[in-house]
C-alpha cells in the first residue's frame, strides 16, 4: 500500500514560476551583458583606439612642449600647411620600441636622451665624440618645413628644427677618399624592447653618398615644431632626407661614420629586392607591396590616396643632378 | 541543450560578434581611428575576418574534444561573420581606398601577390556564404555540401598568406594565425585517420 509521505519541501519553499523564470531571465542577461563586455575589453586591449592629443610631455632639457596645432603657421615652400603635431607624433615607424605605428609613443615614453653622445668616426681628418649639446652648437639650428614620404606610401608635412648635416661634416674635416656616410641608431636593450626580438638586424643603420650628405636639404633634425623632438620621432637626433622615403631617415642617432665603400642598409639587408640603398622617391618605380604613383597625405586624403607623388618628393629641382646619367630602375 | 539554450547560445554569439564593429563605429564616429584612419580600419576589419574564419574552423573540434554536440549549431553563424568581416574589409579595399577605380584594382589583383590571395580567400567565402541556407544544404545534398565546405580552410589558409606577405619585418602576428589553422587542420587529418585518438562519445543522463 501507498503511504503518502509529506513532501520534504515545504510548497512555500518551492520556486514559484515566476521567479524561476525571472531568475533565467536575469542569469541570461547578465550572461549576454557580460560576455559582450569581455569581448569589448579584448576588443580594445587588442586593438587600442588613439588615444586624442595626449599633450606631448615636456622634454628633458626643460622645453615647454605646449605646442600650438592647426593655426601653426608652417609650411612648405610650395605652400603645404603642416600636419598636426598629434599626427606627427601619433603615427610612427620605429621598430625598436614597436611595430604598429599607433604604438610607439607610448612605448617609447620615458626614453632617455640625455646625457647623448655622437661619436664621427672613420675616414675624418677629427674624429670627435660629441655631447649632444655641442654638437647643436655648430650651427644655429633652423626651422625647415619638409615633406616626408614613407616607402608605404603615405606622407606628412613636418616642420623639423635642425642643422645642416653638411655643416656638421665640415667640423670633422672629411678625407677625400670618404665615398659614404654611415648612420647608426642607440642599441639600448634596456630602453628598446623589440632589440629582442630578430624583426630587422639590430642595431639599425643607414647610409648616405657623400653629395648626398652634404647636400643643403639634408638635415640633423633635434626638433619639430620649434620643440625638442619626441622620442616617437627619433629623439634626440635624426636624420632628414626629405627626397628619400622615410626610412632613409635614421632616428636616434649615436654614430656616424665615413667610409670609402658603400655601408649596409638595414632595409636593404631585411629585403633587398624592396629596399635599395638609394630609395629615392620615384613614382614611376613600382614597389611590390604598394604603388608609389600616389599617396595618402595624413589629414588630408580622407579616403584613399589623394596626392600624386612627384619625383624625388618634390624636389627633382635641387637634387635631380646628384643622379644625372644614373638608372633610376635598378639603382632604386 | 534545449531549443531555448541553444537559441539563447545564438543570441550570445551573433551579440558578441557585432561587439567589434559597434566598437569601430563607435571610435570612427568620434574620430578616434588615428592618424590613418582608412589604414586602422582595413587592418581591424582584415584581423577580424581571420579571426572568425579561426573560430569557425574550431567549431567542429571543440564539439568533438568536448563531447558537446550543440555547439555544432553555432557554426554557421560564426562563419557567415568571417564573410561579413571580410566583405566589410574588401568594400574598404575597393570603396574607401580605391574609389571603385575598376582598372586599377584589377592591376593591384594581378600585380600584388598579397591582394590576389585576399581576393582568393574572400571569392572562395562567397559561395559558402551563399549555400549556408537550411534550403540550400538540402538542395545540394549533405555530403556534398559537407565536401563544398571543407572550402573553408582554403580561404583561412589564403588569408594567413595575404597577410604575411603584407607585413614588411614583424611576422608575429601572422605566424600566429597560421599556427592555429595549422593545429585545426592537423586535428582533422588525426580524426580521419585515428578517431580514437580525437573523439569521445557524448556523455548522456543514465
Amino acid at each position: 500500500m501507498l503511504i503518502k509521505k509529506p513532501d520534504d519541501i515545504k510548497s512555500s519553499e518551492i520556486t514559484s514560476e515566476s521567479v524561476y523564470l525571472n531568475r533565467r531571465n536575469f542569469i541570461r542577461a547578465a550572461t549576454l551583458a557580460g560576455t559582450a563586455g569581455a569581448s569589448g575589453l579584448l576588443y580594445r586591449r587588442l586593438n587600442p583606439a588613439s588615444q586624442k592629443a595626449a599633450a606631448p610631455n615636456a622634454p628633458p632639457n626643460g622645453l615647454n612642449a605646449a605646442v600650438e596645432q592647426v593655426a601653426s603657421g608652417y609650411r612648405t615652400a610650395e605652400g603645404e600647411a603642416a600636419n598636426s603635431f598629434e599626427d606627427i607624433t601619433s603615427y610612427n615607424n620605429f621598430y625598436e620600441f614597436d611595430t604598429s605605428k599607433s604604438g610607439v609613443a607610448s612605448a617609447s615614453e620615458g626614453f632617455i636622451t640625455r646625457p647623448w653622445t655622437v661619436k664621427i668616426e672613420g675616414l675624418v681628418n677629427q674624429p670627435r665624440e660629441f655631447d649632444l649639446d655641442d654638437l647643436l652648437k655648430i650651427a644655429s639650428l633652423e626651422d625647415r618645413v619638409y615633406r616626408f614620404r614613407c616607402v608605404e606610401a603615405w606622407s606628412m608635412v613636418i616642420p623639423w628644427l635642425g642643422l645642416p648635416l653638411a655643416k656638421l661634416l665640415a667640423a670633422v674635416e672629411p678625407m677625400s677618399n670618404a665615398k659614404y656616410v654611415k648612420f647608426v641608431t642607440l642599441y639600448d636593450k634596456k630602453q628598446m624592447p623589440n632589440l629582442r626580438t630578430d624583426i630587422l638586424d639590430w642595431p639599425y643603420q643607414e647610409g648616405l653618398r657623400m653629395d648626398e650628405a652634404m647636400h643643403p636639404l639634408t638635415l640633423l633634425a633635434s626638433g619639430l615644431y620649434g620643440k625638442s623632438l619626441p622620442p616617437q620621432n627619433g629623439a634626440p637626433l635624426r636624420l632628414v632626407v626629405p627626397w628619400k622615403y622615410g626610412f632613409k631617415s635614421i632616428k636616434s642617432i649615436v654614430q656616424i661614420v665615413l667610409m670609402e665603400e658603400q655601408p649596409r642598409t638595414t632595409w636593404n639587408m631585411a629585403n633587398d629586392e624592396e629596399y635599395g640603398f638609394y630609395s629615392n622617391v620615384n613614382p614611376q618605380v613600382n614597389h611590390p607591396r604598394w604603388s608609389q604613383a600616389t599617396e595618402r597625405r595624413i589629414g588630408q586624403c580622407t579616403w584613399g590616396n589623394c596626392v600624386e607623388t612627384k619625383m624625388f618628393n618634390g624636389y627633382a629641382d635641387q637634387v635631380a643632378s646628384m643622379y644625372a646619367g644614373m638608372d633610376l630602375n635598378k639603382n632604386f | 541543450m534545449n531549443k531555448q539554450d541553444i537559441q539563447f547560445a545564438k543570441l550570445v554569439v551573433m551579440t558578441n560578434s557585432f561587439v567589434p564593429l559597434a566598437l569601430l563605429l563607435w571610435d570612427w564616429s568620434r574620430g578616434q581611428l588615428g592618424a590613418n584612419p582608412l589604414e586602422y580600419l582595413t587592418h581591424t576589419t582584415g584581423t577580424l575576418t581571420l579571426i572568425f574564419l579561426c573560430v569557425s574552423l574550431a567549431v567542429t573540434p571543440l564539439r568533438k574534444v568536448l563531447a558537446q554536440p550543440w555547439l555544432g549549431q553555432l557554426r554557421r553563424m560564426c562563419g557567415l561573420f568571417a564573410f561579413f568581416y571580410g566583405s566589410v574589409h574588401l568594400l574598404t579595399y575597393v570603396w574607401f581606398d580605391k574609389s571603385f577605380a575598376l582598372g586599377v584594382i584589377l592591376k593591384d589583383v594581378a600585380q600584388r601577390r598579397f591582394i590576389t590571395l585576399g581576393m582568393l580567400s574572400w571569392l572562395v567565402m562567397l559561395p559558402l556564404a551563399l549555400t549556408s541556407t537550411n534550403a540550400m544544404i538540402k538542395k545540394i545534398g549533405g555530403q556534398r555540401w559537407n565536401r563544398l565546405h571543407k572550402l573553408a580552410y582554403v580561404a583561412a589558409i589564403a588569408g594567413v598568406i595575404h597577410y604575411y606577405l603584407l607585413v614588411k619585418a614583424d611576422i608575429t602576428k601572422p605566424v600566429a594565425f597560421g599556427i592555429v589553422i595549422a593545429v585545426l587542420l592537423a586535428y582533422r587529418v588525426a580524426n580521419k585517420y585515428l578517431p580514437q585518438w580525437t573523439q569521445r562519445k557524448p556523455v548522456r543522463a543514465t
